[in-house]
């Protein structure tokens, strides 16, 4: 689960990870309350959306910058104005782009450096990681690419937790002394606090910055939490912003459904993660194009069924259907049926292959058969997804 | 031979008067698994019934594995308190504990890793469909199925297959048996980004089992683990290995059911997975309908009989 900034920098504040002062807005009335926390001066207007490339990403109505320096506050307070409502493309949001629904007022820092700070999981070592880097503010991706040795990693022990020593490495590793060193290692130490206790997947600090007084302050933050653990975490669970994601996903979610929108024209629905992405690879093979990731599960029900065929036909980009169950355990013919009420109960119109195999696959297949309904059977996944290209042709 | 476990292994369920564990329990009795313990603290004295099967219910593994032998656990315990049972299995000095939970949280793994590191028992999953040695029964019965898979889709036989995923890994079974082909043992080592036994752990028992004489290995975008164990096949091993990656199409940074298969970075793609496949001379299925035809082309380039 993703969050926002502002409430990054919320989780930043209660476990002592310095950064500007800021307040946040969702109405232009809010603006002049936020304004008023802080003092008069340079102030940054941020949009706050769940993607990256704010600062380069521009308006749908040709205003350019989802981040702004401004030189006062009236001036911020003018930015906002044109931010709040817009939809902010960037490079991470598709050419859609995303509504900007709050505003982050900060206090614009001093920058005398920029660096990059991230924890998250080394699935290699499958310990917690915490990695650097001199060069901040700019794609960290690319440091990656180009020059590896200016980033350095110190993977942490679970048992003991982070020793002093890592964070002494990390410190001389970014260059820093004196003050700024002093207040990088209390900042690295809170940071990695707040990623253990709050069960984040990743927390990125992009740029972190000295300023000419030595502070050491965390500019941006991008925080996202283990869906898995957000059962022990009802404060963070309250921080998600639903506006933020794909309304299909959100009903998908409620049936125990997986489901992502991909910008293809067939369906897919099967049974078990590996399977449905392959099934979307095979297609693709073909010469196809997926429309979805969508997993029912190891034990579909005839109602999941249903839902899934709804969540599919809610795509409008949608020109046929694909379903791909495995029954392993669930008995194929109870898969039949539920395709059946479901074709019945939505109305299908459009070209649907089914490939079903496993246990009791053949009176399924006599269902599908004698339905009725035109559904072409395939009998190898290979089979079926060349029957479903071709169909959508 | 078979890995792992035999169809002699006794083995325990955590969780065996839950829903879930009950259930894959009494597929398990049925396809002939000497399944001789079940656990769930505080139902300690219960008898778990399935037709003429009486399984004893403990308190504690460790209660378990004393009274009757058991030496492998099959955890269907549910995602809060799947780690401590878990470490019970490692505390208790089981074998294996297969951990077919799903959902568990990354730092409950992370902390379980750590704790199991010097440990004797082996951790397969979590968010595994576990692993099956195929009997020499009608479909295959009379095996040893620990966890969830569909015991009749398998044969006996002397190819390995080791996997993340489930279904996929029934597909790449069920292709095999068709064909004729038996397998030793089918191991689901979950889809989860923290895992006990990995890709490796597997292909290197494989290859010391003088029983398989073929491997099929199936991966996933995310992580580097296939391609580390693609890299000492190249070095150490003999036997033919076909290779399937899925998620070629999975949009970058997006989350695809299973908290590993995140597309991170250049490494981790399913292109520089095939690519590393390629080059380490593994047959790489072009798509999850060719699984079997793959190893059937490697075992041919290697004068190999699959069955």
């Amino acid at each position: 689960m993703n969050i926002h900034e502002y409430q990054a920098k919320a989780l930043f504040e209660k476990f002592g990870v310095p950064a500007p002062k800021g307040a946040a807005a969702k109405t232009p009335e809010d603006f002049i309350n936020a304004l008023a926390e802080l003092p008069e001066g340079p102030t940054m207007v941020k949009s706050q959306i769940h993607a990256g490339g704010r600062g380069k990403g521009v308006f749908t109505d040709g205003y350019k910058g989802g981040v702004k320096f401004c030189k006062t506050k009236a001036e911020a307070r003018e930015a906002a104005t044109r931010m709040l409502g817009n939809t902010l493309v960037t490079a991470q949001t598709g050419p859609a782009g995303r509504k900007v629904q709050t505003v982050y007022f900060t206090v614009a820092s001093d920058i005398k450096k920029e660096y990059y700070l991230a924890i998250l999981l080394d699935r290699a070592a499958s310990r917690p990681v915490i990695v650097a880097s001199t060069e901040g503010g700019v794609e960290i991706e690319k440091v990656a690419h180009e020059t590896p040795e200016k980033i350095f990693k110190v993977v942490i022990d679970p048992a003991y937790g982070i020793a002093d020593f890592q964070v002494r490495d990390l410190v001389s590793g970014l260059g820093l002394a004196g003050a700024e060193a002093k207040n990088a290692a209390r900042l690295i130490r809170a940071l990695y606090g707040m990623y253990w206790d709050t069960d984040a997947a990743m927390v990125e600090v992009n740029p972190l910055i000295t300023t000419g007084s030595g502070e050491v302050l965390a500019l941006d933050a991008k925080v996202s939490f283990d869906d898995n653990a957000l059962f022990r975490h009802p404060d963070i669970v309250a921080l998600r912003d639903l506006n933020e994601e794909d309304p299909k996903e959100i009903e998908a979610s409620k049936h125990a459904l997986s489901y992502i929108a991909l910008d293809g024209n067939i369906a897919c629905l099967v049974n078990g993660a590996g399977l449905a992405m392959s099934t979307m690879d095979i297609i693709k093979y073909f010469g196809g194009s997926p429309a979805n990731f969508l997993d029912v599960g190891g034990g579909a029900s005839k109602g999941q069924v249903v839902a899934a065929f709804k969540i599919i036909l809610g795509d409008p980009n949608v020109k046929g259907i694909f379903v791909n169950i495995f029954g392993g355990i669930m008995d194929c013919n109870v898969i039949a049926n539920g395709i059946v009420d479901a074709v019945r109960e939505v109305g299908l119109r459009l070209p649907l292959v089914v490939r079903l195999e496993g246990n009791n696959v053949e009176a399924g297949k006599a269902t599908l058969a004698s339905s009725g309904l035109t559904i072409v059977s395939g009998d190898s996944m290979a089979d079926a997804a060349q029957k479903i290209v071709k169909l959508v042709a | 031979m078979a890995i792992l476990i035999t169809p002699d292994t006794r083995i325990l369920v955590q969780g065996i008067t839950g829903d879930f564990g009950g259930r894959h329990a009494k597929l398990s009795l049925d396809y002939g698994t000497k399944v001789v313990a079940g656990v769930t603290p505080g139902k300690g004295g219960q008898v778990f019934e399935h037709g003429a099967h009486r399984v004893p219910i403990f308190n504690s593994v460790a209660d378990a594995a004393r009274a009757t032998g058991a030496t492998v656990s099959a955890i269907f315990v549910p995602p809060p308190f799947a780690a401590d049972a878990i470490l019970e299995c490692s505390d208790a000095g089981l074998d294996l504990a297969v951990a077919i939970t799903e959902g568990i949280p990354v730092k409950d793994m992370v902390r379980v890793k750590r704790a199991m590191a010097a440990a004797r028992t082996r951790l397969l999953g979590p968010n595994c469909p576990g692993i099956v040695t195929p009997g020499t029964g009608e479909k295959s019965n009379g095996g040893c199925r620990i966890g969830i898979a569909p015991g009749y889709i398998h044969k006996k036989g002397r190819v390995g297959v080791v996997s993340r995923s489930g279904t996929l890994t029934y597909e790449a079974v069920y292709q095999l048996t068709v064909r004729g082909i038996g397998q030793s043992t089918c191991v689901g080592i979950g889809g989860d980004p923290v895992n006990g036994t990995s890709h490796l752990d597997v292909i290197r028992l494989f290859n010391d089992d003088p029983e398989t004489v073929g491997i099929v290995m199936i991966g996933e975008i995310g992580g580097n683990a296939e391609v580390e164990a693609a890299r000492w096949i190249k070095a150490n091993c003999r036997k033919p290995v076909a290779g399937f990656i899925a998620g070629s199409t999975a949009p970058p940074g997006r989350r695809m059911g299973h908290a590993g298969a995140i597309v991170g970075g250049a490494e981790d793609t399913a292109a520089a997975k095939i690519a590393a496949f390629k080059e380490c001379g593994i047959e790489v299925a072009v798509t999850p309908s060719d699984m079997a035809d793959a190893l059937i082309r490697a075992a041919k380039a290697r004068g190999v009989a699959l069955s």
